[in-house]
């Protein structure tokens, strides 16, 4: 709490600040910017008067005009991709400058967390990816931005439903069963990647519009300055910011179409018909209806997508800023699921004293408002009996065919597929979520000693999710749904509140030490992050039926009837789970005849997730660079323009997936439908929790060896990493000896894994003249991932731990964690086939030889990850026009198809619980009955999952002042999801985890846009 | 400059401050949860802990009826003990065949088991659970800690009392492990939590440690049918006494038959009787049979919700052409039958003689040509959630019935079982009696009655799957009589073989599970696995 006040009783003086403004006293300069190549003018180029924050840029010929304070004597001109020039401007009123164009790429400045360096002073293995090089197109959530274009870096979409997330996996990830996210940071504020009640992803609530830069930091020697929770590696995005010069607008407008790609094979309504004629006995055969309905065609549909953003920036008097406000609104191709997002930023990035004072304000907002489709009804809708009506003439059930049984209390057929049209229309599941991340910095430069800055960060990350879910009475999926049949339907709210805080301050001293050629850059730090969340269980109430430990009355949000009967009580108002951080940093940077490279990191974390004993935590890195082409031996190869060795160790840890208080033994309370009766009551019930009071941090050691090369004036670049991580202490749910603990299965620090790979990226430009320019670029990876350690004893007869439930069977699990092998291996039966290669229905081979099939012939069959992964991107610019695509590919991935096993059995579509259901044609394959309880766990149904995907093909004009005097106009069309080749037979390759069932099919998106500064 | 040195201190003062303010942060503690202390800071909260101990019966955790489980690694649903102690000891054997898939359940009826099966781990860490908490427990009702706590006077009498019924309930998982798995780890109230890997208790040394335990507590148990409805008493330990020394020839290799007798009778003659109507036994309001149910797990299907009890035994039998409403169910769960052997026990199967006979046959088929047809072999009817009267249970998804662990019956098959096999201490004539009292409320009359040479043991054995079947006892009972695993008794499908066939005799205990003897090294599996 006094953190917070302390918060406010900064900020608000700082922002008081912010109204100093420069003098009077005025002069102006005008003149033209060109470039020294071709003597054209250069728009865009920044303009700024040297120890002050006035600014302007200039037009599109080139020319500027800017009035300065009469002290002002030198003016900076700035643009990408060029060298920034001072120009003295003592007694003259116009200036002409020319700039040349320089290696860009080796000075791009990149963020690494907590400060920034120059491409060629980095020691680690560091991506940085800027706003020209994202994917184009209707890009919903930010890290879609940079889908396959950073080695080592795997973005897998949770599947094609609004604002749903991506999987980012960097370098496999180091952990088995805590989190293998990386730590995103977002203007220096590391959010909090838990999601919120009531969004599909935490990070679809960001404006992929506002954002500059992305910058992935891999390797350890980088993200130990993250210490605890950098084990998976560290996104650092940042927002684009204001510009010095008067104001300049932005707007853009996109309209969207998605469709869908592919359809889940299903047997027709004739092809159904001889399946039932031929194989259901005359009652079965009679069950079926007269109607051909294409299921799926009733569920999905066409969407479109629209999303405006209008963004302002420029300086007002000494403040640069950038405004921007963002309108989007998507549908899905499943039908009825919606997103609409409002949202906007601010940042102001004033200088005062001279510049010893730079403060960057950064807010952010958003509003989410949502309708979820009930995503029930994709299975639904592969199972649902193609012979039957969408509309029945009865008016029970919404007017919706259903599956009945008169004897039944609810009137349906137990167990039966529900009409997933109903599914879809009877289900109002809404919610409205608004998120507000922000930060103010303030980097003071110390009047007498201008080496050391002073950086000052204060940040957070609030949100509330809130939503309702009402389905009618009338509906079959909540149809007589309470304990005694006599209320049905769902309305429903629920709420969560989260709040995150974070203050840093750092010490940064840089010094060039001429006299042994030496520079220093070191910074020293402290950080304090408060995580802490309220979910709602119900709201005060004066009316409200329940009374809570202060004695106020209050009413349950929980289960309710639409009627308003009560089905369920939660027990407590409301929990507030909140852990925290708190560190300390240091990094030292030092280069010796900007050749030489050295950095070296130190966090220390403490945790409140842990016990006194195991709270605080070391994290050291060293990295080593040697900048080869430097070296009088290469100075003169003209054709090799860049060489850079980098040598890097690095420690990390882990401690997301850890409850906040899994170290402290505790009791919980039994909720009222988990009471025991004594006598005539009813008691509540308290029980000890299991607990681990060693819980400790994952720690992961990464090696890095990595060469940077350039080639032909850096047209050619590129760099090769090997890497080796090891995790150890690796979080697992692991078996306790059978009483010692209260629970059997208890999270502790006891595995070991390994992570090695290579990865390689080169970008090359084969064409650059005045007209035409091609840039290809291609980067690939290889991961090994293999699970080292396990158990306390290392049994050689224990299998592992059993992961990856499927449909089919209550509890069935496909994969499994087993030393020796990649994570999440399948688990699985070898499947014995016939001459003419057709699988034989429980058949399996007796693998260990003792006469009998059961769980000891289970065998370990390849992996849900792929072994090797690739992207691929070619832009072409000529004259006006531009186009481009980016391919991505994974090779070695596996996939459980799920589909195939629950659905494409005899027993699926014959139901012996009296209904019809349909399902995969798989079936006509294997003509399997689905009797047994082996065939679900078949490697039949492991299928190599590689794949070609076509992400992205845009085209684009820059039509110029099309619309008027210093306006631009560029028009785009792009595709997205174009096609992707594989010899997977489900719908799509690719599902994060392996296990293809029901997946939300990712929509085929044909965008068109509209770009207009002005 | 001056501005310039007022900034700097400014900046100076503001990081101290901040630095200063904010360390030492780090304990945090749940909003919700609560401590030991507090939970045992008044009788209440050490009844509701009684609650908990007894409740790990009925619930599988502390969200009804699933979401938060007491036992990991098994889907919660399944990891109720007493739906996992019913299929081990019915699955395996001729009363009950069950159509699903789910990974390992089929093993029962194959009687290829292995250690991995989850079931059976699963059944293992519940009844270990509930030791566990039964430890945990007892060491909390120590004097000297009640008293530390400031709990005197009939407040501390009961604490007293509860500790007693923990060492109960322990002992009864003690038995379940002892009769199913033979030789598990033992842990007792002086075994700490995160404690050193338990040592492993050979079937012996917990057949004397049961034995101990009860005798040690039973003069000072409440008498029969004198504690609150759910709660344990003298006649229960005696049950569970006379049950252990029914079976000690195969626990201990030492007949313990006079010591059966003693024990069952003492119950008997507790002023227990049976209930008029035998198919009131397993209904929704059974907790009216009090004059014969001895002791009881307790559900209902408003309060004590979960998948596993009588929910489980009320709605996977109900599969087919069976009316669901009948069963006061919303839906069957199209799992559970019977082989032919236990219907061709009965003079038929309409149970117009004998009233337990209670099968559903429309659509059924007596033999089983596949296990996991729901309609091959007949289905049973013993079990439905509703009243004598005929009306619903409270919920439509959730059993009321309750589960009775002893009653009367088994008490007078024990005692007629044990004179047979030459215990002291009863007599023939007794014995006949008892199990003429049976048969006459079975058959509404004496028409059903025997006479004293057809009273065989194998007539008992067949007159315990009459009266007791479905109720948890086959497996004990075949073992008993060497019918388990030899090929001298089969049933269809027995071994995996249609016709039947024996399997090894090491399939007489179950396996440790495997994922146990990894975590403890202590622990050397049973022979065969």
């Amino acid at each position: 709490m006094y953190c917070e006040r302390l918060l406010r009783a900064i900020v608000f003086p700082c922002l008081l600040l912010l109204s100093l403004t420069a003098s009077a006293q005025e002069k102006t300069i005008t003149g033209k910017v060109t470039d020294s190549k071709d003597g054209s003018g250069l728009p865009g180029v920044s303009v700024t008067a040297k120890g002050s924050s006035i600014g302007t840029s200039t037009g599109t010929d080139g020319t500027f005009r800017i009035s300065v304070r009469a002290s002002v004597t030198t003016l900076i001109f700035s643009s990408v991709g060029y060298g920034t020039q001072e120009v003295s401007i003592d007694g003259k009123s116009s200036v002409d400058v020319s700039l040349v164009i320089i290696d860009a790429s080796l000075n791009e400045v990149v963020v690494t967390g907590y400060g920034t360096s120059k491409r060629k002073d980095l020691t680690g293995s560091i991506t940085n990816i800027t706003a020209k090089d994202f994917n184009k197109g209707s890009i919903i959530t930010p890290e879609q931005l940079i889908m396959g274009k950073v080695a080592g870096v795997q973005i897998t979409t949770n599947g094609g439903a609004p604002g749903s997330g991506s999987t980012i996996r960097i370098r496999g990830g180091a952990s088995l069963n805590a989190s293998n996210n990386p730590l995103i940071v977002i203007d220096g504020v590391p959010i909090d990647n838990g999601g919120i009640a009531g969004a599909a992803n935490a990070l679809a609530l960001i404006n992929p519009n506002d954002i500059e830069s992305f910058n992935i930091l891999k390797d350890a020697s980088a993200t130990a300055i993250y210490g605890s929770r950098a084990s998976n590696g560290v996104i650092i995005i940042t927002t684009k910011k204001g510009r010095s010069g008067k104001m300049k607008l932005n707007l853009s407008t996109q309209y969207s179409l998605s469709t869908l790609p592919k359809q889940a094979d299903v047997l027709s309504p004739a092809q159904f018909r001889d399946y039932v004629n031929s194989h259901g006995t005359a009652s079965q055969i009679a069950l079926m209806g007269n109607a051909n309905t294409d299921w799926q065609d009733e569920i999905y549909d066409k969407a479109s997508t629209t999303d405006n953003n209008l963004s302002m920036s420029g300086a007002f008097k000494a403040v640069p800023y950038r405004v921007s406000v963002g309108f989007l609104s998507q549908d899905g191709i499943l039908r009825t699921g919606n997103l609409k997002r409002t949202s906007a930023s601010i940042t102001l990035n004033p200088k005062l004293f001279k510049d010893h004072l730079k403060i960057d304000l950064n807010l952010k907002g958003s509003i989410n408002k949502s309708r979820f489709a009930d995503e029930g009804a994709i299975g639904t809708a592969v199972r649902f009996d193609p012979t039957q009506p969408v509309r029945s003439s009865s008016k029970r059930y919404g007017g919706f065919f259903e599956w009945q049984d008169p004897s039944s209390t609810t009137g349906l057929r137990d167990l039966a597929p529900l009409n997933p049209v109903g599914l879809l229309e009877q289900r109002i599941d809404k919610s409205n979520v608004s998120r507000s991340i922000g930060n103010i910095q303030f980097d003071y430069k110390l009047h007498f000693f201008p080496d050391l800055h002073v950086n000052v960060n204060l940040g957070y990350d609030v949100s509330k999710g809130k939503g309702t879910v009402y389905i009618p009475d009338s509906a079959a999926s909540a149809y007589r749904r309470s304990p005694d049949a006599r209320h049905g339907g769902v309305n429903n709210r629920y709420l969560q509140k989260k709040s995150n805080t974070l203050l840093e301050t750092y010490l940064n001293y840089t010094k060039d030490i001429k006299s042994i050629n030496s520079r220093v850059d070191a910074i020293a730090g402290y950080s304090y992050q408060d995580f802490s969340a309220t979910n709602y269980n119900g709201e005060l109430d004066p009316n409200g039926i329940l009374t809570d430990a202060n004695g106020k009355k209050w009413t349950p949000y929980s289960d309710y009837a639409t009627d308003g009967f009560l089905i369920s009580s939660p027990t407590f108002r409301f929990d507030k789970p909140q852990n925290r951080l708190i560190s300390f940093f240091g990094r030292l940077n030092y280069s010796y005849k900007g050749k030489y490279l050295l950095t070296g990191t130190v966090r220390r974390d403490g945790s409140s997730r842990f016990s006194k004993d195991n709270r605080w935590g070391w994290f050291p890195s060293g990295a080593f660079a040697w900048r080869i082409k430097e070296e009088g031996f290469l100075k003169n190869v003209i054709v090799l323009s860049d060489l850079k060795l980098r040598l890097g160790y690095g420690e990390t840890g882990q401690q997301d997936g850890i409850g906040n208080y899994n170290y402290i033994p505790r009791y919980s309370v039994a909720n009222s439908r988990a009471q025991y009766q004594f006598g005539n009551t009813f008691y509540d019930l308290y029980r000890p929790d299991g607990y681990n009071p060693n819980l400790k941090w994952e720690e992961t050691s990464t090696y890095n060896l990595g060469i940077d090369f350039g080639f032909l004036n850096n047209r050619i670049t590129g760099s090769v990493d090997i890497y080796l991580k090891k995790t150890e202490d690796l979080l697992s749910v692991i078996d306790q000896p059978a009483g010692t603990n209260f629970s059997n299965k208890i999270l502790a620090n006891i595995g070991d894994m390994e992570n090695r790979g290579i990865e390689f990226t080169i970008n090359t430009q084969p064409v650059r003249n005045k007209t035409l320019t091609w840039d290809l670029g291609f980067n690939i990876t290889y991961n090994k991932n293999e699970i080292t350690k396990l158990t306390f004893t290392n049994d050689p007869n224990f299998p592992g731990n059993l992961v990856g439930g499927i449909a089919g069977g209550v509890g069935s699990t496909i994969q499994i964690h087993s030393v020796g092998y990649a994570k999440s291996s399948f688990y699985v039966y070898q499947q014995v086939y016939d001459k003419s290669g057709n699988p034989i229905e429980n058949l399996f081979e007796d693998r260990n030889r003792d006469g009998l099939i059961n769980v000891d012939d289970l065998y370990r069959f390849e992996a849900p990850d792929p072994d090797v992964f690739l992207g691929s991107y070619s832009n072409l610019s000529w004259k006006k026009w531009n186009a481009g695509f980016s391919l991505r590919a994974n090779l070695g991935n596996y996939m459980y198809n799920n589909r195939f096993s629950n659905t494409g059995v005899q027993r699926n579509i014959i139901d012996p619980l009296g209904f019809l259901a349909n399902g995969s044609t798989n079936l006509l394959e294997t003509n399997f009955t689905g009797n047994g309880d082996k065939y679900l766990l078949s490697d039949y149904y492991i299928e190599n999952a590689s794949f070609l995907r076509m992400d992205n093909f845009n085209i684009g004009y820059n039509a110029g002042a099309l619309v008027g005097k210093n306006t631009n106009l560029r028009i785009g069309a792009n595709v997205q999801n174009v096609f992707t080749i594989t010899n997977y037979k489900g719908v799509d390759p690719e599902v994060s985890g392996g296990i293809d069932n029901n997946f939300y099919p990712r929509p085929r998106v044909f965008t068109i846009n509209l770009n207009l500064d002005f | 400059m001056k501005r310039n040195i007022l900034v700097n201190g400014v900046f100076a003062g503001m990081v101290l401050l901040m630095v200063a303010s904010c360390t030492k942060k780090l304990d945090l503690t749940p909003t919700n949860d609560t401590t030991s202390e507090v939970v045992y800071s008044t009788p209440a909260g050490y009844k509701q802990v009684l609650g908990k101990v007894y409740g790990s019966f009925a619930l599988t955790g502390n969200s009804g009826p699933a979401g938060n489980g007491d036992v990991q690694g098994i889907d919660e649903g399944f990891s109720d003990f007493y739906r996992l102690f019913w299929k081990a000891q019915e699955l395996s054997t001729d009363e009950a065949v069950i159509s699903w898939g789910d990974v390992g359940i089929q093993d029962f009826h194959n009687m290829n088991w292995t250690s991995n099966n989850s079931f059976l781990t699963g059944l293992y860490y519940r009844s270990i659970y509930q030791i566990t908490l039964c430890n945990d427990f007892i060491r909390e009702c120590a004097d000297d800690k009640v008293a530390g706590r400031g709990i005197k006077g009939t407040d501390a009498d009961n604490i007293r009392q509860y500790a007693r019924e923990a060492r109960f309930l322990r002992a009864f998982q003690y038995w379940v492990l002892m009769d199913l798995y033979g030789n598990p780890p033992f842990v007792t109230e002086a075994s700490v939590i995160g404690g050193p890997p338990p040592p492993q208790a050979s079937r012996t040394q917990i057949f004397n440690y049961v034995e101990t335990e009860l005798k040690a507590i039973e003069n000072d148990m409440p008498a029969p049918r004198t504690n609150e409805y759910g709660r344990s008493d003298k006649a229960a330990v005696w049950s569970l006494l006379a049950r252990l020394y029914l079976n000690a020839k195969v626990y201990i290799g030492t007949e313990k038959y006079t010591e059966a007798i003693t024990y069952a009778k003492k119950v008997i003659d507790a002023g227990y009787s049976l209930i008029s109507n035998y198919t009131w036994l397993m209904r929704a309001d059974n907790h009216l049979n009090t004059s014969e149910f001895i002791f009881t797990i307790n559900y209902d299907g408003l309060h004590t919700q979960g998948y596993g009890g009588t929910t489980f035994l009320t709605h996977a039998c109900v599969g087919g052409t069976i009316p669901a409403a009948t069963f006061g169910i919303a839906g069957g769960w199209s799992g559970t039958r019977t082989t032919k052997n236990l219907p061709n026990l009965f003079p038929d199967v309409t149970g117009t003689a004998d009233k337990r006979s209670q099968f559903y046959t429309s659509g059924q088929n007596l033999e089983i040509a596949n296990v996991t047809t729901f309609t091959d072999g007949l289905a049973v009817t013993k079990f439905k959630n509703v009243k004598r009267d005929g009306s619903n249970g409270q919920s439509q998804d959730f059993s009321d019935v309750d589960m009775p662990l002893f009653r009367l019956s088994e008490m007078y098959l024990i005692y007629a079982e044990a004179v047979l096999r030459q215990g002291a201490g009863g007599d023939a004539a007794t014995a006949l009696g008892y199990i003429n009292t049976i048969r006459t409320r079975a058959y509404t009359n004496t028409s059903g009655n025997i006479s004293a040479v057809q009273l065989t043991l194998d007539f008992i054995l067949d007159e315990r799957a009459r009266e007791l079947y479905w109720e948890g006892f086959r497996r004990t009972d075949l073992i008993r009589y060497n019918k388990f695993v030899e090929s001298t008794y089969l049933w269809p499908w027995k071994g995996g073989v249609a016709s039947g066939t024996g399997v090894s005799s090491n399939r007489n205990l179950y396996p440790i599970p495997s994922r146990d003897i990894n975590s403890n090294q202590n622990l050397v599996q049973n022979t065969g696995y």
